[in-house]
């Protein structure tokens, strides 16, 4: 549904972007996981039409986004992650107005209407001006207004920034049915890994390429074992001494050692023997996104 | 063809839908001018004199002030989802423009029932042409604020613009002292200035004096502007960006 080849955007002298690839199948729920300025916004701009990319191709239900833009932006519902509403207009008034963007009208926009509002759980809030709205609400108005047209594909610029858990699980339910009940393909940009673990594919984007890709379990797959994660005054010297005595390579970041390790529990006894006095603390867990970041790129996400 | 018009006119009826729900918009920018006019006019004792300028300064604040909201309306507002949509982007310049030059010309219009002070007496017949001739400078000024908006990043910049170029531009149109008295190059400067030619078309639909250049030539002159300003609005946005338009 999604084909992206070779994708490379400079702004000046800065490479936004380099090759990207990936394909969306028709019905997934894609992410794009990565640090704010990793590129994930020059992609999103790229295939909602907005910018042309220096090199490379994007194409959305077989439209080309720079031959044909307008057929893309017949097929493709946008939300962005700012605001798109008219604060000053009804939840229907915005509506009616989008509806009128894509030229529809009459007793059609009604029942559209109709049926995006009932959708979204926005009836009794038709009437309601933007501005006195939530903000969980408002990103669902956002959501109605993106579907109205019946898109084939819904992009989705870091919908839930800015939202509270509870809105933010609200915004995934109803993500979860569009694919469900309506078989919308869904792209999702997000720095967020609670966001991301809920995606069937995702893409890891740093420095404006894609470092990893495949379903979140994939991903948590290529660390075998466990992550072993020990603060330490001195992390330089603990790693060091750490790579020098069981031969392993340690990773640091935000001034901890972080080991990728099977059997971690053992492991924990064996450092914590072999240096005493230089461990703060030690932290086990099952390997995350986060930890796939960190093994790909040495950085972390948030 | 609907799918022209019908984004165009749904982004009008937007603007006029927003402006009658901030109603308080109106005093904002009908008030300074009449303020402005009201202590130079009768400090001077010539309300006629200052009268058009101070109605082409209430129109252009309107359509400045209606242009500035893309700058951060295409970043966080309605225009996003517009840049977006299958709706042509001449389209969507043409609602735009439409709505903002309209509501322009209703604050202009209200700054009309101020013209029985300035000493202006004329039938209700001739009130058809000022009426006109106010809806043309609303146009052409509200295409000169889009011009300037579109390419601008902050509104900050906007700012430096109304102080360095607008106002100065407005200044030397015969709004505050006639072609006939001026000297040397601001002489110069007014001949090429196109507001001189809005002021004058004003002055001589109301009957006023300082109505130099001649009533053919402004009404040209004027349109001609607001036809490039159209023009080079809808070229400007339909242009394909290798930055973000928004």
């Amino acid at each position: 549904m999604i084909q992206v080849e070779n994708l490379t955007h400079r702004y000046g002298d800065r490479l936004a972007l380099s090759n990207v690839g990936f394909e969306v199948k028709k019905g997934e729920i894609f992410g794009l996981l990565g640090p704010n300025g990793g590129g994930k916004s020059t992609l999103f701009r790229i295939l909602s039409t907005m910018m042309v990319p220096t090199a490379g191709r994007a194409s959305i239900a077989g439209c080309d986004v720079v031959r044909d833009p307008a057929g893309v932006r017949r097929r493709v519902g946008v939300v962005f992650q700012s605001q798109s509403l008219d604060r000053a207009l009804t939840v229907d008034e915005n509506l009616r107005a989008q509806g009128h963007l894509h030229g529809l009208k009459g007793a059609d926009l009604r029942a559209r209407m109709e049926r995006v509002t009932e959708r979204l759980g926005l009836a009794d809030r038709r009437k309601d001006i933007v501005e006195t709205l939530s903000g969980g609400l408002r990103r669902r108005v956002e959501i109605a207004k993106a579907l109205l047209h019946g898109p084939q594909v819904l992009l989705m610029d870091e919908a839930s920034t800015g939202l509270d858990p509870a809105a933010r699980r609200d915004l995934s339910r109803n993500v979860e049915s569009l694919r469900e009940k309506e078989g919308v393909t869904i792209l999702l940009t997000t720095h967020i890994l609670e966001e991301a673990g809920r995606c069937d594919r995702l893409a890891l984007l740093h420095r404006g390429a894609i470092v990893a890709e495949g379903s979140p379990a994939a991903l948590r797959a290529r660390i075998g074992g466990d992550v072993v994660v020990l603060e330490a005054a001195d992390a330089q010297a603990l790693a060091f001494a750490i790579e020098q005595r069981f031969g392993l390579h340690p990773s640091i970041l935000d001034g901890a050692v972080r080991v990728e390790i099977e059997n971690g529990h053992r492991f924990i006894t064996d450092v914590v023997e072999a240096f005493p006095g230089a461990i703060d603390s030690v932290g086990l867990h099952k390997p995350t996104l986060e930890d796939v970041f960190v093994r790909e790129t040495g950085a972390g996400i948030e | 063809m609907s799918n022209f018009f019908l984004p165009a006119a749904t982004l009008w009826q937007r603007e006029l839908v927003r402006f009658w729900r901030q109603k308080s918009r109106v005093l904002g920018v009908v008030a300074s001018p009449l303020v402005f006019w009201l202590l130079i006019g009768y400090g001077s004792n010539d309300l006629g004199r200052f009268y058009s300028g101070a109605l082409v300064l209430t129109v252009m604040f309107s359509a400045i002030f209606s242009t500035i909201s893309i700058i951060e309306d295409r970043r966080e507002g309605f225009l996003l989802s517009m840049l977006v949509s299958p709706a042509p982007r001449t389209s969507m310049v043409l609602g735009k423009i439409m709505g903002a030059a309209t509501l322009a010309w209703i604050q202009g219009l209200i700054f009309l029932a101020f013209a029985p002070l300035a000493g202006v007496r004329i039938g209700l017949m001739e009130l058809l042409p000022v009426v006109a001739a106010i809806l043309l400078i609303s146009f052409t000024l509200t295409g000169l604020g889009f011009v300037i908006a579109w390419r601008m990043e902050s509104t900050s910049g906007f700012h430096a613009i109304m102080n360095l170029l607008l106002v100065p531009m407005w200044m030397v149109s015969g709004s505050l002292f006639p072609m006939a008295t001026a000297h040397g190059w601001v002489k110069a400067i007014m001949w090429v200035n196109p507001l001189t030619y809005s002021i004058a078309l004003l002055n001589h639909t109301l009957r006023l004096p300082n109505a130099a250049p001649g009533a053919v030539v402004s009404l040209i002159v004027t349109a001609a502007f607001g036809l490039v300003l159209l023009l080079a609005s809808g070229w400007m946005a339909a242009r394909k960006s290798v930055r973000s338009a928004a």
